[in-house]
């Protein structure tokens, strides 16, 4: 029993010693997650929890109609390695879905997608 | 231009050895991640390992009262082939004896990845376990003294798919287990030994999915990383003896973070021949492809 604990513990503690690398989830994003906005945004953030790998790393942006819209490359930020963004031309009122996909510096992949509304 | 065609063509070369090795594992299909269930089987191969499950069960139908600490442990061979091990230490109180501890049986299984389908969030797994004869505490614990070959279905499937007209269903998702059991004596001791037809099911709402995927609702830790879920598990011997169908339910709730998970759940006896009472099951589980991305980490074999 004393020697399970201990295993335990020990183990427990590996995940302290480690760098921080792991599969990265999105925290949160600007617009936020299916959020009604009043103005269009003139870009859209996302902050996730781990660094990301810019090479593999990106996002795109569909009308209510599941249309894809043309945007910039969505790109890293150098400041922030955490941070993709994604230039948005101007936008009118609406439904838009957003899907990303990023590796994480350690190379785990990870996707999602999500949406946002335009007050009209 | 030329030079920025040729920068791009450089940085893509640069960065093949790297697309070569991107890493998958971990229950994902598509958006959805699927955690590790603590009663019922993972629908996906993976390097992770439970260090410990501590289960106290529910009273026993004949009185007894056992305490379990268990490990197990998943490694993937290649991306969509696995192993698994488990062994566990009990504590068994039969009603009007002295108590026994020592080593459960031992089980082993085999896992191919079948299928992943990101669009619909579904994922689907074959299985082979085998409970080894003789590897635990016969004649005290109740350890098997002949081996059991289980073959088995394992699937997941994610709701994310659900129309947009439903946002709060998206979050919801079932995971399930179908196998068969095939013992290697037909009795032991005078006593038959079914085959068991087992099936057990997992229902999840991932609070993480709601958070990231549907509506931000302001979640902050440890709440972002919760998945409340209730599991079941059922055999049924389908020959040899008359006795019914035993299971448990068991409500609890998982905290997953980015290294590790923790889940608790409540058992309850899902009829008399299950048991008396309440039980209760607390797990560690460690993700080592995370912990360990370059080394232990990874398969064995291929990336």
């Amino acid at each position: 029993m004393k020697y399970a604990l201990l295993l335990s513990a020990l183990t427990a503690a590996v995940p302290l010693t480690q760098p921080a690398d792991a599969h990265a989830f999105l925290d949160h994003a600007v617009p936020a997650v299916g959020s009604t906005v009043a103005a269009a945004p003139a870009q859209i953030d996302m902050f996730f929890t781990q660094d990301l790998e810019p090479a593999f790393t990106g996002a795109s942006l569909a009308d209510a109609n599941g249309q894809p819209i043309a945007t910039g490359a969505a790109a890293v930020d150098p400041q922030n390695k955490a941070e993709l963004v994604l230039k948005v031309p101007r936008l009118a009122p609406g439904h838009y879905k957003v899907s990303w996909h990023v590796v994480s510096v350690d190379t785990h992949r990870t996707e999602g997608s999500f949406g946002f509304d335009i007050q009209r | 231009m030329r030079f920025a065609r040729f920068a791009a063509a450089a940085a893509a070369c640069a960065a093949l050895p790297l697309l070569s090795s991107v890493a998958a594992a971990h229950g994902f299909a598509g958006d959805r991640f699927f955690p590790a269930t603590l009663l019922t089987d993972d629908p996906f191969v993976a390097d992770e390992i439970s260090l410990p499950t501590i289960t106290r069960n529910p009273t026993g139908p004949d009185g007894s009262q056992e305490f379990d600490l268990d490990i197990d442990l998943a490694k993937r061979l290649t991306p969509d082939l696995g192993v698994t091990i488990s062994q566990g230490w009990h504590y068994l109180q039969p009603k009007g004896t002295g108590a026994a501890t020592g080593l459960g049986g031992l089980e082993t299984g085999l896992q191919y990845q079948l299928f992943v389908d990101p669009k619909h969030e579904t994922i689907g797994l074959a299985n082979l376990s085998v409970s080894w004869a003789h590897t635990g505490r016969v004649q005290a614990l109740g350890a098997d003294d002949f081996t059991t070959i289980s073959p088995g279905f394992d699937f997941g499937k994610g709701f994310g798919d659900l129309p947009d007209s439903v946002p709060w269903l998206k979050p919801f998702a079932i995971t399930g287990n179908l196998s068969m059991d095939f013992p290697t004596k037909t009795e032991s001791a005078g006593n038959p030994n079914p085959n068991n037809f087992n099936y057990g099911f997992a229902f999840e709402y991932s609070l993480p999915y709601l958070q990231q995927q549907v509506k931000d609702i302001g979640l902050g830790e440890p709440f972002n990383r919760l998945i409340p879920l209730v599991e079941v598990a059922f055999s049924t011997p389908v020959n040899r003896v008359s006795s019914q169908t035993v299971g448990t339910i068991q409500p609890g709730i998982i905290w997953a973070g980015q290294y590790m998970q923790v889940g608790a759940e409540a058992i309850i006896p899902a009829n008399r021949q299950s048991g008396h009472g309440f039980g209760g099951l607390l797990q560690f589980h460690f993700y080592l492809d995370d912990i360990f991305p370059n080394s232990i980490g990874r398969p064995l074999f291929g990336n």
